[in-house]
């Protein structure tokens, strides 16, 4: 019963996008006010509609209903309840439940703190979300039906994917959604300005918070992805260039050169055209990582929706949202901007520089993720692109780039000088300069890309001091902290990436009893392992005690398990996370009598990457949530 | 013309997903998985006088890696064979094209993974096998049948993936 009332709310919500995507524009179109006013209801609606049929599924995942299909493969008797509740979205099905859900949300938070929008504005940004809305729905009522029953009713379900029960899954998914579709109201703001015509400094004003939410979350998604496969995949990665997570670097690339373009576009006036175009493919490349993800047109971990009809109806909906945004893009192509008002050497020309560099970086990785599928369409065979691709052509695009980021909030609007720049910057550089040499060599040895990834990182935090000590006495906007903030965050990430990638170490070795190995200062010795079961696996459950250089003593578990559902073995690391670094043991294969093949692994500042991740958000956050957004929404309304 | 760029360039991308829509990228096709192993008769690089073939591997599972001296690639997934080799996979080598008779010397260097290498100085018994570069890696059974193919250098990823679940059904 309840699934099907999960089902019937998702055809009353389609119903519902359907008003919303269609007589609110009419209403803009001509002027008709009691038109436009149904975009509020409708959108509202929708959100109840789609949320009660997620806690439908929710529900159903929670009292293990296997007579509904998705549960029954997704879900599993001993799961433990809160992997049952994520196991709502583990599944493509789900996933895309909550891709729905997500966009309602939005559209629904829009509806309500827009009110002081123009009404033709936001009548079309509304009907915009709407027709999105009904795209999605449709895929998943069509081709993707959550609720689907099962018969026979199986005894017990399949149980969740073991890599996907993890604290990081918990959240991972729902943020990255969350920004993915976050992007969707820059989207309909820009779709909306080509519409009405109407494309000046104010639109900017009403998209930027909007937009740097979406990126706030897609940051924090990113992140925690980052992060599960660091504890889940067994052997401390953090990022493969993967096609998945090229997915999602893509529109994060694209949402943040739109983030400072919308500056450009909010203070100054200028960059609109550009501005305009960065909001469409942001949320185009949310829509194809989607597509890539779950059509399986590439290879990946991920791809675990692999049926051409889902992709063929994704794709269509790519052409119609994509293609449809971008002929209205031509069609109505804003009229150039007033001749570029700046100089050389000003906030505008630096923006423009970190546009240009993010938008070069974003045609780097999408041409790596592609170009298997180019290669393969075109019958030219199979090829795979990896990270020394990625690596080599991505270090010279990031290196100017990160340079910039110092300068740039130090260099004044229209008009700056080289000379006066150089003069304000003088201690920062040469600070930057010795630490480069002074952290590696601190490290254990100077590598070139070392130095160059220290001399970056302590550059831009040391840019960043300039400006806090330049701007001392003054009333400082959460705007202006929410930039500093967010760029600290970035040196923080640098340096993290920089130190883990060239000072890590690692030793895979046979370990009886009684063994140690030596790594970094650190004493690791074996106790063996014994049996251990868990609510839904049995593992092996292996002892590493380790000595640090000071002395101090700590004990780490490493697993190896194997989920009772369907047998999958899965290699649990331990990891002992601390600011200077991690230690990271992981049990590889049994080798007779008490002997394990080990691994340890010492991954300095690794840490470091997530925390500069969250320090990023947060600026973000704060940037979002600057006074003037809210005053600029009532002036608007004035005006 | 500028304001059509974008629409344009979406078209082309487009046009290939559509197309990739019905190519399945995990699917490297080789005609050789399922069939026996071809035969050859080769120099053992290791022992100077002695010939290797494959039915002398028969009985357990095992690895062919084709690999070559001057192949960048082979060098990326060395440390990994090294680290197969140590857990107790087999792997033979097929030292392929080199020309310049530089493996011996190499493998002293860096470490040899390899039970031992068998020598196809003219590519011959590469081309039997159907390779087309280096390195490649097969997964021969027991019975001396070709199970599992890989282009391009193995690492644990794709070994658990693609190599992993077929040895264990075989008790290696």
């Amino acid at each position: 019963m309840i699934p099907e009332l999960g089902h019937f709310s998702l055809i009353v919500a389609l119903l519902l996008a359907l008003v919303q995507g269609t007589l609110p524009l009419v209403g803009a179109q001509t002027g008709n006010a009691s038109l436009m006013a149904v975009a509020r209801p409708a959108a509202l609606g929708q959100l109840a509609f789609v949320a009660l049929a997620f806690a439908s599924l929710a529900y159903s995942f929670l009292t293990n209903d296997f007579s509904v299909r998705n549960v029954a493969q997704n879900s599993f008797s001993q799961l433990p309840p809160v992997y049952r509740l994520t196991a709502t979205w583990g599944s493509h099905e789900g996933s895309m439940l909550l891709w729905v859900l997500m966009l309602a949300g939005w559209t629904a938070a829009l509806t309500v703190l827009s009110r002081r929008l123009p009404a033709e504005i936001r009548a079309r940004t509304l009907g915009v979300l709407g027709l999105v809305s009904v795209g999605f729905l449709a895929f998943v009522i069509a081709t993707s039906n959550p609720f689907e029953r099962l018969l026979p009713v199986p005894a017990d379900g399949r149980d969740l994917n073991p890599l996907l029960q993890d604290a990081g899954m918990v959240l991972h998914p729902p943020m990255l959604y969350m920004g993915y579709v976050g992007f969707s109201v820059a989207f309909a703001f820009a779709l909306a300005a080509l519409l009405g015509g109407q494309l000046d400094a104010a639109w900017a004003r009403w998209a930027r918070p909007w937009t740097t939410l979406a990126w706030v979350f897609l940051t924090v998604g990113i992140a925690l992805g980052s992060w599960w496969a660091y504890r889940e995949l067994g052997w401390g990665g953090w990022w493969f260039w993967d096609p998945t997570e090229n997915a999602s670097l893509m529109p994060w690339l694209a949402g943040t050169a739109l983030v400072h373009s919308l500056a450009v576009a909010e203070r100054r006036g200028q960059l609109l055209a550009w501005t305009l175009f960065l909001s469409i493919a942001a949320f185009a490349l949310s829509l194809l990582g989607t597509f890539l993800i779950r059509s399986g047109v590439l290879s990946s971990v991920h791809a675990f929706a692999n049926d051409p009809a889902r992709g063929l109806f994704i794709l269509g909906l790519l052409a119609v949202v994509v293609g449809g945004s971008l002929l209205l893009y031509a069609w109505r192509f804003p009229r150039s901007d007033e001749p570029a008002a700046f100089g050389w050497v000003s906030r505008e020309s630096f923006l423009l520089a970190n546009n240009a560099l993010l938008v070069a970086a974003l045609a780097t990785v999408m041409l790596g993720t592609l170009y298997p599928l180019f290669l393969d369409a075109l019958g030219f065979g199979k090829v795979s692109v990896g990270p020394p691709y990625f690596d080599a052509v991505l270090v010279p695009l990031f290196a100017p780039l990160l340079f910039l980021v110092a300068l740039g909030p130090l260099t004044p609007w229209r008009q700056g000088s080289v000379a006066d720049l150089a003069v304000r910057t003088r201690w920062a550089f040469a600070g930057a300069l010795v630490l480069a040499v002074a952290v590696p060599l601190a490290q254990g040895g100077v590598h070139l890309l070392a130095v160059l990834g220290v001399f970056l990182a302590a550059w831009i935090l040391l840019g960043v001091l300039v400006g806090l000590a330049e701007a001392r006495g003054r009333r400082l906007s959460r705007g202006f902290w929410g930039m500093q903030v967010a760029h600290a965050g970035l040196a923080v990430v640098v340096l993290g990436i920089t130190l883990v990638s060239n000072y890590q170490a690692e030793r895979d070795v046979r370990m009886n009893v009684g063994d140690h190995v030596d790594l970094a200062g650190f004493r690791f010795v074996f106790k063996g392992a014994t049996g251990h079961a868990g609510p839904n696996y049995v593992a092996d459950r292996g002892t590493v005690e380790v000595t640090a250089p000071d002395g101090t003593a700590l004990t780490l578990h490493p697993e190896k398990r194997k989920y009772n559902a369907a047998g999958v073995g899965m290699t649990e690391a331990a990891v002992r996370s601390g600011v200077l670094g991690d230690l990271y043991v992981s049990l590889g294969e049994y080798l007779g009598g008490q002997a394990w093949s080990v691994r340890v692994y010492y991954k300095p500042f690794v840490g470091w990457l997530w925390a500069g991740g969250a320090l990023m958000a947060l600026g973000g956050l704060l940037a979002a949530s600057d006074r003037r957004y809210r005053r600029a929404t009532a002036a608007a309304a004035d005006a | 013309m500028k304001r059509w760029l974008p629409f344009a360039v979406f078209a082309v991308l487009l046009a290939f997903l559509f197309v990739g829509l019905w190519l399945d990228p995990r699917e490297v096709p080789s005609p050789f998985i399922g069939k026996p192993a071809p035969a050859f008769s080769l120099p053992v690089l290791e022992r100077p006088g002695q010939t290797f073939s494959p039915d002398q591997a028969r009985g357990r599972p095992w690895l062919l890696n084709v690999w070559a001296p001057w192949c960048r690639t082979c060098r990326k997934e060395h440390p990994f064979l090294m680290q197969l080799a140590a857990s107790g996979v087999r792997i033979y080598g097929l030292n392929w094209q080199d020309q310049a008779r530089e493996a011996a010397g190499l493998l002293a260097e860096i470490g040899n993974p390899y039970v031992l290498n068998a020598v196809d100085h003219d590519g011959r018994a590469g081309i039997d096998w159907g390779v087309t570069g280096v390195p490649e890696t097969f997964l021969i059974d027991a019975d001396g049948v070709i199970r599992a193919k890989h282009s391009g250098p193995l690492s644990e990823r794709i070994w658990n993936r693609k190599f992993a679940p077929l040895l264990q059904g075989q008790g290696s």
